[in-house]
């Protein structure tokens, strides 16, 4: 399946907004929360630019599994980090060690069925961080009501990570022409969500 | 009748002028490799604002940019003329107007002597450094380059890269009135980025190159030692762009961008070292090509 230019343009505004999140989105945040989040964004910047170059053909590689837990895991860590203090030692440990299961379970052929729990179970935490933390913040009020965007950004990540997920382990929730034909406009949603989620929340 | 014939005399001179000129410029055009030519003025221009000149002209900005222009185009067009025998020889380059017969070899040779004589010419009289060095550029990449070393070495791509440093280092000490380490810096960045990209290009048309006798990095050292030769000079490239970031006082926001878009190339290079393919050399010359202009673009925004 080849690239419209409406799939390039909606990946070059991608990269843009994720470009800009690493620039100038993350002033006065601490040491680990903007390691985090560089993390996370940077992965949504060279992805965009990879698939802008190279098509749809490079969600084929084997790798894009491992790279594709690295976003919700980074961005749920610096959520964690800045908002939930008591947690933050806990939260870490199991961001490596989810990354660490996710990479060895994809390298080390398994007939049996924990490579897709193990990224089920590390998508559904981490997703289900990014999604209720920021929409529990702001309706305490701790947070400006527009952090929550941050929390819907979180939910589209995570439907886009488990569509993938799913395709890759060979049990597609839907059709991997369906899934292309979303993935552009589904980057460039969530990516906006985010950076709009941090600047105005 | 009479008439009509008379009234096509006198409007088609001028049509068929405009028609030819079009026709000529259509041919002309791609003879500077357009794209290459606007990156490497890009350089030029991120050199000149890298120095965050205290009295902004626009003189000299349309000055440094039209010369730059003229004088890579010059260079790109010499350089097709030269090398319009082997061009014909190769599959990528065979339909280029100079290779194809579309224009002959004298107004190619014209073209590229007027172009470079009126962008050395209106360089020097902007400055003489910058005159000095955008002539040593064209110099290093019209005769070291093309005419004596091309043929004979692989290593002379060491001598292309440093004709396409010299745009960013030309801007730089145009801006500054000197040249300074953070201009050299970023001319080394620019050296080392060329390999990512010349070196992919001739793994990918090793064939190409083979045919008409052109030593190359894959033909002299094989692939792996090729490989190896474009993740280190990528590590270099990112390391030298990152360093005078640092230099011209980039804020940490755009170093980190900087690091992220630094992190793609080495990845990409570290893969087509270990896992290489078609389509990852491929990627890695589309990549070097985006990751040159951003950082250009970068060090233009830092300032502004």
């Amino acid at each position: 399946m080849k690239l419209t230019s409406s799939d390039r343009i909606l990946l070059l505004f991608t990269a843009l907004l994720a470009s800009y999140q690493v620039a100038v989105g993350m002033d006065g945040f601490s040491a680990l929360p903007i390691i985090a989040y560089t993390t996370g964004f940077g992965v949504l910047l060279i992805a965009a630019l990879l698939i802008f170059i190279l098509g749809f053909d490079v969600l084929d590689s084997p790798i894009v599994v491992i790279v594709s837990t690295v976003i919700p895991l980074t961005l749920s860590l610096g959520l964690v980090w800045q908002h939930f203090a008591s947690f933050r030692i806990s939260y870490l440990v199991f961001a490596i060690t989810s990354f660490l299961a996710v990479a060895l379970t994809r390298s080390i052929p398994m007939q049996n069925k924990l490579p897709v729990i193990t990224i089920a179970v590390t998508h559904g935490i981490a997703g289900m961080t990014i999604f209720l933390l920021p929409i529990i913040l702001s309706i305490q009020g701790l947070t400006k009501p527009l952090f929550s965007l941050v929390g819907a950004g979180g939910a589209l990540i995570g439907i886009g990570g488990l569509l993938l997920s799913f395709l890759k382990t060979g049990r597609p929730i839907l059709s991997r022409n369906t899934i292309m034909r979303l993935f552009p406009s589904l980057l460039l949603v969530t990516t906006a969500l985010f950076v709009a989620g941090f600047k105005y929340g | 009748m009479t008439a009509l014939a008379t009234q096509s005399k006198t409007v088609n001179p001028s049509t068929s002028l405009r028609a030819s000129l079009k026709y000529k410029t259509k041919l002309y055009w791609p003879l500077t490799k357009p794209l290459q030519s606007g990156l490497l003025l890009a350089t030029g221009l991120a050199g000149y604002m890298s120095a965050r000149c205290p009295i902004f002209s626009m003189g000299t900005l349309l000055g440094l940019a039209g010369s730059l222009f003229l004088a890579i185009a010059g260079s790109t067009v010499l350089n097709m003329w030269w090398d319009r025998d082997i061009d014909a020889k190769m599959g990528r380059t065979k339909k280029r107007p100079t290779s194809s017969g579309q224009v002959t070899e004298r107004e190619v040779l014209r073209l590229g002597l007027i172009l470079s004589i009126l962008g050395v010419g209106w360089a020097v009289a902007i400055g003489a450094s910058f005159g000095l060095i955008v002539f040593a550029g064209l110099f290093f990449d019209v005769v070291i380059y093309s005419m004596w070393l091309k043929r004979r070495t692989c290593w002379g791509i060491v001598w292309g890269g440093i004709s396409g440093a010299m745009p960013i280092l030309a801007g730089r000490a145009l801006g500054l009135g000197s040249i300074d380490w953070i201009g050299l810096t970023l001319a080394l960045g620019v050296l080392f980025w060329i390999p990512t990209h010349t070196l992919t290009f001739s793994m990918k048309f090793e064939k190409d190159y083979a045919d008409a006798c052109v030593p190359t990095f894959p033909s002299t050292y094989g692939l792996g030692v090729t490989r190896a030769t474009i993740a280190i000079s990528s590590v270099l490239a990112a390391l030298m762009m990152v360093i005078a970031g640092y230099g011209i006082g980039m804020t940490w926001g755009f170093l980190r961008l900087l690091g992220v878009l630094s992190a793609g190339l080495l990845m990409l290079a570290v893969t087509v070292t270990f896992n290489p393919s078609e389509r990852v050399n491929f990627s890695l010359f589309k990549y070097a090509s985006i990751y040159m202009l951003a950082a250009m673009i970068l060090v233009v925004l830092e300032v502004i």
